[in-house]
């Protein structure tokens, strides 16, 4: 009877539907496990399966997941403020006061998003680091290198846009310095007189600000940037590049793993032994693809199930990201200075300190600093893959001992080299202090930016020379990047006050 | 002769070799292609405003009168300082030719506090990044008797306007 169905159906209905919710039952066993990452959507951007050699702590540091960890935080608590916060010029600042003030924890929110862009910021830059010290950017990953560039350059325009939402001092400065360094190809244009034909700086600024002033439509904008497109890209990109990892054979390793490096990993029995041909492991498209699988004759699989050995990981990884960041929230509250005043600037108006070694390079030349060697590192950076494809071990820091030499003589080099020229300007200034009729166009390309990119590029050229190899060039360049990022942003920060002057210490700063 | 034929015979065999239906997939997928980019194309100019927020950009300062032989005013909210000497009046704009910042007016020269340009008392660059010099504007007369600044309209150092 039909009735009868339906009343034994209408009881079943919470069984029926967790089975349809579920489809592979409890996740007691390991095979049920691995169908759940396997067929759910969002697990199954890990592989069911993972080499012990990922979990190695001083390999990755969980850098790459803390990075994914703050994107995370990000999203929610901007989510979160979006409630309250209104893009409007008159506004925008009084909303984030109140945010501040009344808003029922409105405050501790917004700090935690101040707090964890500072970390996305820092661990991406340092998962870089580890990425290309391990030469884990070889081979199939080249792309993924390039997904992991863009994901730099967003996190950067992410951060940026977010700046000039609170509409005060700091934010109204900093963006119209940012706004006319995107103007300033306009110095070019005008040696050569074309400005008036051809303004691509101009223009770059007016898509920016929708206006030749910063006003409401520039609000807009960034609003709609930070908001949608930015963090619209950024979801997708971070998909390919996490999806990538999986594809392009999980995190690189060398060939072969000593039993120390593993100490205190998860081990399984069933992966010990070695894997001789294809067949063995089951691919869904084994008709379509050629080839064998990437660890075919490769000795031990040595994998384990993600769940629950990675999980683990990356939720602990999570929970210490969100402990540091509340820890930090408490204590230090996120700046707010006071309403933007188009007519008197901060002095010093200071970037925020991830942009201070730009905008130290800015002091020399707003073209070279602000968009010519930005452009030419990102190139460099982007080009690594395909200018270093030598053979060798993946997943080692600095490879080999040749590679620490390497890295550690690139490192007190650049260290010595960017000091000295600090201090070189500081104490005698450039040449308009000694030619003040110069050219701008001397200026745009020798200036101690240019100088110091020419002492890097020379640099790495003696070490391909020295020790014929693309690999430890490029070591020798990235750090040299690194090194005077670090040195440069350091000195903005500490050593540069009101109009941009050298100081000792903060305390010595003119009391206005 | 016979090279040309065989060319031609072998086009043919080559035309011959589309199928009906890989023909039309492949002109479906271009004309997708096509007016794809069309629309793309279109949508380039969109992000570009056609009209700028009104700012006035012509401004009146006052009268002949308001300016005796070596004084000087600041419009703090033009971002501009209004001069005049013996040669006659003049407009600089207050504005940094580096990144956009708004000098200070020290008492032979003004500073930028963003990143240390400096200029001398007429604007010309004399340290820092500054490209070039402040941008001088014109200044003229109203028939009845006002004096306007117009930042529109840049005229090179040293000229003045004479009352």
């Amino acid at each position: 009877m039909a009735v009868n169905d339906y009343f034994k159906n209408l009881v079943n209905i919470p069984k029926t539907f967790v089975e349809s919710f579920i489809r592979h039952g409890k996740p007691t066993s390991e095979r049920a496990r691995s169908q759940t990452v396997m067929s759910n959507i969002f697990l199954h951007i890990h592989s069911t399966r993972i080499h012990r050699y990922t979990l190695k702590k001083t390999f990755t540091f969980g850098l790459g997941i803390i990075a994914a960890a703050s994107f995370f935080i990000l999203t929610v608590t901007g989510i979160l403020l979006m409630v309250y916060y209104k893009p409007s010029v008159d506004l925008a600042y009084d909303s984030i006061k109140d945010i501040h003030y009344v808003v029922p924890s409105g405050r501790f929110i917004r700090n935690v998003h101040r707090w964890a862009t500072n970390i996305m910021i820092v661990s991406v830059i340092f998962h870089m680091a580890r990425v290309f010290y391990t030469a884990a950017y070889k081979e199939t990953r080249s792309f993924n290198w390039l997904m992991g560039m863009a994901l730099f350059v967003l996190t950067l325009g992410l951060s940026f846009t977010g700046y000039l939402l609170p509409w005060d001092q700091l934010a109204y400065w900093a963006v119209t310095i940012c706004s006319n360094i995107a103007a300033s190809p306009r110095e070019l244009t005008d040696l050569l007189g074309i400005t008036h034909f051809i303004d691509p700086g101009g223009l770059m600024k007016v898509l920016l600000l929708g206006s030749e002033e910063i006003g409401q439509d520039a609000l807009t904008r960034f609003f709609w940037l930070h908001c949608i497109v930015l963090p619209f890209f950024m979801v997708m990109i971070l998909s390919v590049h996490i999806w990538r990892v999986r594809k392009d054979g999980g995190l690189a390793r060398p060939d072969n793993i000593k039993d120390k490096d593993l100490k205190g990993i998860a081990e399984d029995e069933n992966a010990k032994h070695v894997f001789e041909n294809a067949p063995q492991k089951t691919y869904g498209l084994m008709c379509l693809v050629k080839g064998k699988s990437p660890i075919v004759g490769k000795g031990p699989e040595n994998t384990i199930p993600s769940w629950p050995s990675l999980f683990i990981t990356e939720i602990a990884l999570f929970m210490l990201t969100f402990g540091i960041v509340c820890v930090l929230a408490y204590f230090f509250d996120a700046p707010l200075k006071e309403i933007a005043n188009p007519a008197v600037p901060e002095n010093p108006a200071k970037a925020p300190w991830y942009f201070l070694g730009l905008q130290e390079l800015v002091s020399y030349s707003a073209f070279m600093g602000g968009v010519g060697i930005p452009t030419i590192a990102l190139l460099g950076l982007a080009l690594i893959p395909y200018l270093d494809r030598e053979k060798q071990t993946l997943g080692r820091w600095f490879d080999n001992r040749t590679g620490r030499r390497v890295a550690r003589n690139s490192f007190l080099y650049a260290t010595a080299v960017t000091i000295a020229l600090l201090a070189f300007t500081v104490k005698f200034g450039w040449l308009r202090n000694w030619y003040p009729d110069i050219s701008q166009a001397v200026i745009i390309f020798i200036n101690p930016g240019t100088v110091l990119l020419t002492f890097f590029v020379v640099w790495s050229f003696h070490c391909l020379y020295k020790y014929d190899s693309t690999r430890l060039s490029a070591i020798a360049l990235f750090t040299c990047f690194i090194v005077s990022f670090v040195i440069l942003t350091y000195f903005a920060t500490y050593h540069r006050g009101p109009n941009w002057h050298f100081y000792w210490l903060k305390s010595q700063w003119p009391i206005h | 002769m016979t090279s040309l034929q065989q060319t031609v015979n072998k086009h043919d065999m080559e035309i011959e070799s589309i199928s009906r239906r890989d023909f039309l997939t492949s002109s479906a997928m271009w004309a997708v292609a096509t007016s794809m980019s069309f629309v793309l194309f279109g949508l380039l100019r969109f992000p570009k405003p056609a009209l700028f927020p009104d700012i006035p950009k012509i401004f009146k300062i006052g009268k002949p009168e308001d300016y005796p032989p070596g004084s000087e005013k600041i419009f703090e909210e033009k971002k501009v300082i209004v001069r005049r000497d013996a040669g006659g009046l003049y407009a600089i704009s207050l504005i940094c030719t580096h990144l956009g910042c708004i000098v200070t007016k020290h008492a032979d020269k003004f500073e930028c506090p963003c990143h240390g340009s400096k200029f001398d008392v007429r604007g010309k660059v004399i340290a820092g990044p500054a490209p070039k010099a402040l941008e001088w504007f014109k200044v003229s007369q109203l028939p009845d008797g006002k004096l306007v600044v117009d930042t529109m309209k840049r005229v090179p150092i040293g000229t003045m306007y004479s009352i």
